[in-house]
């Protein structure tokens, strides 16, 4: 089984090596002019008030929390879907119950606002 | 020793294959929108304009590389590199013929997802290390995006999953030769569908670089081949989920009298048309109902296929 693994190293070195030759290439070719204007944030040529390093909504917070929940659900369905014939019935009611409470859960997360953006 | 060799031209020939097919997406993109959109596109280099790809890639590479002084160095150089080598990895597990494809792993169906998630990385990043407020504005709205999108996109997969019961992709077109999963899992095919376009944020999906609200999103600082390698990587995007939906929904290779390879290209064409088209014909939504749609459709939708899919299944069985 290791054998089919061998050609992904393969693959990981080839693209790896393409990306530096990419970035490589381009820095030996470019010319550089560097100006004074060049060197400042891009806002639309404003001149950049206050530092991009401030706060930011903290909704993107709770998508990533989110995310946690439900891509672990997914991790347990997973080997449950490539093995359901196997498993059989009792397999379907152990996952349609973990299903429901994490439904249950996504409910609960709806009706108390999470999903709101605003 | 021929083996190697043999191995080492197909990785070569697969790796190459969505790098030149990249260089032609843009042209094609830019042909096809032109058509849609009654104008004439790019037509003046070479026949039917298609010299455009070698004078975009002279003009690419001698343009000024710029590393803003105020960015975060390395993280700003690795970010491209990032979308370009995920993008390039995925393609390992994609099967074209019988024969031809670089490995069939057992977990092909994992790899892939694996990837695409590696592939949040890059935009997160950029966005981060560029230190614009544009830039990190797209980067947090390409992470949520990605990552909400991540999850049913693996969810609606399972519906393939259960009717194949392998992740190997060859194994799931092998048991497409009855049907193709389009009829039994067209649910599970809606949702990858529009999973897909939110994790290669193409249009309508574009959120993270909307350039009426962000200029350019988390690539506004990027320039020279830099940039190019955010553009290289969106378009192997595109030809991996598309081949994806070929291999998963579509039966892959599978077709009548021409070779397999043959159809298999036809039908990763057609797809990429698809997303070409979509991108002249729809709206862009609002990140907020971008967001909503999401996690209060197509989230319980993806639920519903899966449970309903293997009740059918095991009821079928029995």
């Amino acid at each position: 089984m290791s054998d089919a693994y061998l050609p992904i190293l393969l693959i990981f070195g080839v693209s790896a090596l393409n990306a530096v030759f990419m970035v490589a290439l381009s820095h030996i070719l470019n010319p550089r002019r560097p100006t004074p204007q060049k060197a400042m944030p891009y806002e639309s040529g404003m001149i950049p008030l206050g530092d991009t390093r401030a706060r930011f909504s903290v909704k993107f917070y709770l998508v990533a929390i989110s995310f946690i929940v439900f891509d672990l659900e997914a991790v347990f369905l997973i080997p449950w879907a490539v093995e359901m014939r196997a498993l059989g019935w009792s397999g379907f009611v152990a996952a349609s119950i973990f299903v429901a409470v994490l439904t249950a859960g996504l409910v609960y997360e709806w009706k108390k606002g999470g999903l709101d953006w605003d | 020793m021929t083996d190697v060799l043999l191995q080492v031209a197909v990785i070569l020939g697969v790796l190459n294959a969505p790098l030149i097919l990249a260089a032609l997406l843009i042209w094609l993109e830019r042909r096809f929108l032109a058509l849609l959109q009654d104008r004439y596109g790019p037509n003046r280099v070479g026949p039917l304009g298609l010299g455009i790809v070698l004078a975009d890639m002279i003009k690419i590479f001698t343009k000024e590389d710029w590393v803003p002084p105020f960015a975060d160095r390395a993280v700003f150089t690795l970010a491209p590199a990032v979308i370009v080598i995920t993008g390039l990895m995925s393609v390992a597990v994609i099967p074209i013929t019988e024969t031809i494809g670089v490995t069939d792993l057992n977990i092909g169906l994992l790899f892939f997802l694996a990837m695409s998630s590696m592939g949040v990385y890059s935009v997160v990043l950029a966005g981060w290390a560029s230190n614009n407020k544009y830039a990190l504005l797209g980067g947090l709205r390409a992470s949520a995006q990605m990552v909400s999108y991540e999850v049913f996109m693996g969810l609606s997969l399972m519906g393939v999953v259960l009717m194949a019961g392998s992740f190997s992709l060859r194994d799931i077109v092998a048991a497409q030769q009855d049907i193709w999963f389009i009829v039994p899992q067209f649910l599970g095919f809606v949702i990858f569908f529009i999973a897909g376009l939110a994790e290669t944020h193409r249009l309508p999906f574009d959120l993270p670089e909307a350039e009426a609200e962000l200029v350019a999103g988390f690539h506004s600082e990027y320039s020279g081949m830099k940039f190019g390698m955010f553009f290289v990587g969106e378009y192997v995007g595109v030809t991996v989920i598309a081949a994806m939906i070929v291999t998963l929904f579509f039966g892959g290779w599978m077709g009548p009298v021409l070779p397999g390879i043959v159809w298999f290209g036809l039908k990763l064409l057609f797809f990429i048309l698809i997303f070409i088209l979509l991108r002249a014909a729809l709206p862009r939504p609002r990140f907020d109902q971008l967001m909503a749609f999401g996690w209060k459709v197509l989230l319980p939708l993806s639920l519903l296929n899966l449970v309903v899919t293997a009740g059918a299944l095991l009821l079928w069985k029995a």
